[in-house]
C-alpha cells in the first residue's frame, strides 16, 4: 500500500497541516502497519465503527478484516490471544476502549505476556493502547489511569505521552519494540486545539525510556507526565511571574523503564524534587522517584521530595468533584512555592 | 475397545507414548523420593490414554511448521509425542541450567514453537485465549495448521475460559480443546464445581463441536480427536472432546487424597488405560506380549538415561536471575551484593552485564 492511497484524514502531517495528539497516534497505527504486514489491530469496536474514540476511523477500508479486528467483549480474550499472535510472529496491536477495561486482561498481562521471555517462552512483541485519564465528567470507570497497578510487573514497559509529537514517535517505537508496551493515551489531549502541532513528514521515533526537559530551570525539578505536563507548564508560568521561582520540567514519557538518570542529573542541579501526577497518591510513581532519588542524590537534597497528586478515591463523576479530585495548576503553584522557600 | 482404522505400527505407537509417559512419572516419582526434586511432583497417572490418543492426531514438525500444542500438567504423554524431550522434562523438574527455561520454571511449563507446543502457566484458562491467538494467526495467514489445548475440568469455571473460547468461537479459530474431565479440581469433586454431568454441555454456548470419549481407551480417544481435529482444519472452527476418566493420584504427589473415597480409587485402578490397550493388543495375531514388554523396557531405560543426565547437570548460577527480563535490559543488581571487587554502596550499579 502506499500513503499516498491514504485519506485526507490520515495524511494531514504529509500535507504540512497541523495535527492533533489523537490524529497523531492514528497516523503512527496507520505508518506502521503500512510499514510491516505483521501489525494488525484488535480491540471492541475498532473496525466498523472506527473504535469509540475514532483512533482507527477509516482502517478497516484501507487494512481488510483481516487486520483490523472487531472482538467480542472480552479483554482477558483478545488480550490472550494477542499474545498467542505475538509467539507466532505477529505484531498485535490492542485497543482498550477505555483503559478502565484492562483489567479483565491483568491476569494474561501480568502472569502470561510479562513472564513470557524470562520463562523462556520467547519475546512479546505486543502494544495495550487505549484512553486513560480525568476531567471528562466520565465518573469511575472511564477515568482511570492505570500506569500503577502494572508498574510493578517486571517485564512491562509503560509509556504514556504529553503531545502529539511525542504521542507518534512513541507508538511508533512501541509498535517495534520486542517488549510488551502499555501506552497510555489521556483522552482530555486527543483532541486539544492547543496541542495541534505540525510534525516531520519523515518516518522517526521517540525512543523509549528518555524522559524530555520540557523547560529548564534552577531552582526546583517538576518530574510529571501525560496531561499534567500542561497543567506544570501552566504552573510554571505563575511561579516565574509572580514569585520568580524557575521551575525545571521534566516529561517522563516513558514510566517504565524510568529515565532515572534525568530526575537525578535534574534534581542535582536544582536540589529539591516535586512530583505531579494525575494518578492518585498512594502507590503513585512519586513514591518510587523518590526513593531513587534517596538513593542517588540524597546529598545534593535541599528540601522534602514533595508531591501533588489526585485524590486516593475513585474518579468522581459531578464536575466539582471531579475538579477537586484532580491536581490543579493551583495545588502545583502552592506546592512549588512551600518547596522554593526551604 | 476396537483398534479402528489404525494401522499396527500406529498402534504400537500409540502404546510406545503411553509406556514413555508412565515411565517418566514413575521415574519422577523415585527422585522426588530420593529428594532431588524441589519442588511438586504431578502425575497423570490413568489419564495418559487421553493424552496420547489425542496428541497423536496432530502433525508434527520439527521447523516451526506443523500443529501446536498446549500441553497441561498430566499431559506429558502429549508434550513428548510433539517433540519435548525427555531429558528436558527431567531437567525442568530437577531445576536444572540446562532446563529449556534455565531453572526459572518447571515441569512441563516449556515451550518449543519449532517442535510445536507451548508450555502452560498455572492460571488456569490463560492458555485458552493464548492459543486462540496462535490459531487466528494460521488463520490470518491462511496456514494449514492447528492448535490443541488442554485443561482441566476445572479451568472451565474461570473468566479466561470463557473469554477465550467467546474469541476464539467468534472468529472461528482452528482450535481443539481438550477437557480433562478427571472427576476432581484438586480436592473439589465435579458435582461441587458444576451443575452439569458432562463439560460438552458448555459447547453450545459457543455454538461450537463437542464430543465425550472414554477417556482410558486410547483408540476412542484419538478416534474422536482425529475427526475434531480434522473438523477443525476444514473450517469449522472450535471443537471440544471431552475426556472422561480419573485422577487416580492426588492434585501433586503431596496430597494423599484422602477426599476421595476408596471404593473409587479401586474401580478406576481397574480400568488403567496401559492395562486395557495392553489385553485389545494382545487380542491381535501379529502383536506378541514380548514386543509390547520391550518397547515398555525401552521406554524405562530412556527415562532413566534421561534421569541420570539431567541429575548430572548443574543447577543455575543465581545471578542468571537477573537476565532476560527484557529483551534489552537485565534486571538490577542488589545493590548489597557487588560484583567481586568493587565496594558495598547503597547505590544501584546500573544494569547487569
Amino acid at each position: 500500500m502506499d500513503l499516498n492511497a491514504l485519506p485526507e484524514h490520515l495524511t494531514k502531517t504529509r500535507r504540512g497541516e497541523p495535527v492533533t495528539f489523537l490524529e497523531a497516534i492514528s497516523e503512527a497505527l496507520v505508518e506502521e502497519m503500512v510499514r510491516d504486514q505483521d501489525i494488525f489491530l484488535m480491540g471492541e469496536d475498532i473496525a466498523v465503527y472506527g473504535g469509540a474514540f475514532k483512533v482507527t476511523r477509516g482502517f478497516l477500508e484501507l487494512f481488510g478484516e483481516q487486520r483490523v479486528i472487531d472482538t467480542p467483549i472480552a479483554e482477558g480474550g483478545f488480550t490472550g490471544a494477542a499474545a498467542g499472535a505475538a509467539h507466532m510472529g505477529l505484531r498485535p496491536v490492542v485497543e482498550m476502549q477505555f483503559m478502565d477495561f484492562i483489567s479483565p486482561a491483568y491476569d494474561v498481562i501480568t502472569n502470561y505476556i510479562a513472564t513470557s521471555l524470562y520463562r523462556g517462552a520467547g519475546p512479546m512483541p505486543l502494544v495495550i493502547r487505549g484512553p486513560v485519564g480525568g476531567g471528562n465528567r466520565g465518573g469511575p470507570f472511564h477515568s482511570q489511569n492505570v500506569e500503577m497497578a502494572f508498574f510493578h510487573t517486571p517485564g512491562l514497559k509503560i509509556v504514556y505521552p504529553s503531545n502529539p509529537f511525542d504521542a507518534k514517535g512513541l507508538l511508533k517505537a512501541a509498535i517495534r519494540d520486542d517488549d510488551p508496551v502499555i501506552f497510555e493515551e489521556h483522552k482530555g489531549l486527543y483532541r486539544a486545539p492547543d496541542l495541534r502541532d505540525v510534525l516531520p513528514d519523515e518516518d522517526y521515533v521517540v525512543a523509549l525510556g528518555e524522559a524530555r526537559t520540557v523547560q529548564e530551570g534552577t531552582d526546583l525539578t517538576l518530574v510529571t507526565y501525560g496531561a499534567t505536563v500542561h497543567t506544570s507548564v501552566k504552573a510554571a508560568e505563575t511561579l516565574a511571574e509572580e514569585d520568580g521561582v524557575s521551575v525545571e520540567i521534566l516529561d517522563l514519557r516513558t514510566l517504565l523503564p524510568l529515565d532515572e538518570d534525568a530526575i537525578v542529573t535534574s534534581v542535582k542541579k536544582t536540589g529539591k524534587l516535586l512530583v505531579v501526577h494525575e494518578d492518585t497518591r498512594t502507590g503513585g510513581i512519586a513514591g518510587e522517584i523518590s526513593m531513587r532519588v534517596n538513593e542517588r542524590a540524597f546529598e545534593w537534597l535541599d528540601g522534602p521530595i514533595l508531591r501533588v497528586t489526585a485524590i486516593d478515591a475513585p474518579v468522581p463523576y459531578s464536575g466539582s468533584l471531579e475538579d477537586y479530585f484532580l491536581p490543579q495548576a493551583e495545588d502545583v503553584v502552592s506546592a512549588a512555592r512551600y518547596l522554593a522557600a526551604y | 475397545m476396537s483398534s479402528g482404522e489404525l494401522s499396527r505400527e500406529a498402534l504400537l505407537d500409540l502404546w510406545s507414548g503411553m509406556c514413555l509417559q508412565r515411565a517418566a512419572e514413575e521415574r519422577l516419582e523415585t527422585l522426588q523420593k530420593q529428594g532431588h526434586v524441589t519442588g511438586s511432583v504431578y502425575r497423570g497417572l490413568g489419564q495418559e490414554a487421553g493424552c496420547v490418543g489425542a496428541a497423536f492426531a496432530l502433525r508434527h514438525r520439527s521447523d516451526g511448521t506443523g500443529d501446536v500444542l498446549a500441553q497441561a500438567i498430566r499431559a506429558a504423554g502429549a508434550l513428548f509425542l510433539m517433540g519435548g524431550d525427555p531429558t528436558d522434562f527431567f531437567r525442568q523438574y530437577l531445576a536444572r541450567a540446562t532446563s529449556p527455561t534455565g531453572g526459572r520454571e518447571a515441569n512441563v511449563h516449556w515451550t518449543d514453537f519449532q517442535e510445536g507446543f507451548v508450555g502452560p502457566v498455572s492460571p488456569l484458562g490463560t492458555m485458552i485465549e493464548v492459543v486462540a491467538g496462535i490459531t487466528l494467526s494460521f488463520k490470518l495467514r491462511g496456514e494449514d495448521r492447528v492448535g490443541m489445548v488442554f485443561y482441566g475440568d476445572g479451568a472451565t469455571s474461570t473468566g479466561a475460559w470463557h473469554e477465550g473460547m467467546s474469541f476464539a468461537a467468534a472468529r472461528g479459530c482452528p482450535l481443539v480443546l481438550m477437557v480433562e474431565a478427571n472427576q476432581y479440581a484438586f480436592s473439589t469433586p465435579t458435582s461441587r464445581n458444576s451443575r452439569l454431568e458432562t463439560f460438552t454441555a458448555k459447547a453450545p454456548g459457543y455454538g461450537i463441536g463437542a464430543e465425550s470419549v472414554d477417556g482410558v481407551d486410547v483408540v476412542a480417544v484419538h478416534e474422536a480427536t482425529r475427526a475434531a481435529v480434522g473438523r477443525a482444519r476444514a473450517g469449522e472452527g472450535p471443537q471440544m472432546v471431552e475426556l472422561r476418566y480419573f485422577r487416580r493420584r492426588g492434585h501433586a504427589q503431596h496430597d494423599a487424597q484422602e477426599y476421595v473415597p476408596r471404593e473409587l480409587l479401586e474401580e478406576w485402578e481397574q480400568k488403567d488405560p496401559l492395562d486395557l490397550f495392553r489385553a485389545r493388543l494382545l487380542e491381535r495375531d501379529d502383536v506378541s506380549a514380548e514386543e509390547l514388554e520391550g518397547r515398555w523396557n525401552a521406554a524405562v531405560e530412556r527415562c532413566a538415561a534421561a534421569a541420570d543426565q539431567a541429575l548430572s547437570e548443574p543447577r543455575p548460577e543465581g545471578e542468571s536471575a537477573l537476565r532476560d527480563v527484557y529483551t534489552d535490559a537485565h534486571a538490577l543488581r542488589p545493590w548489597t551484593r557487588p560484583p567481586a571487587g568493587s565496594e558495598l554502596r547503597p547505590r544501584p550499579t546500573g544494569p547487569w552485564t
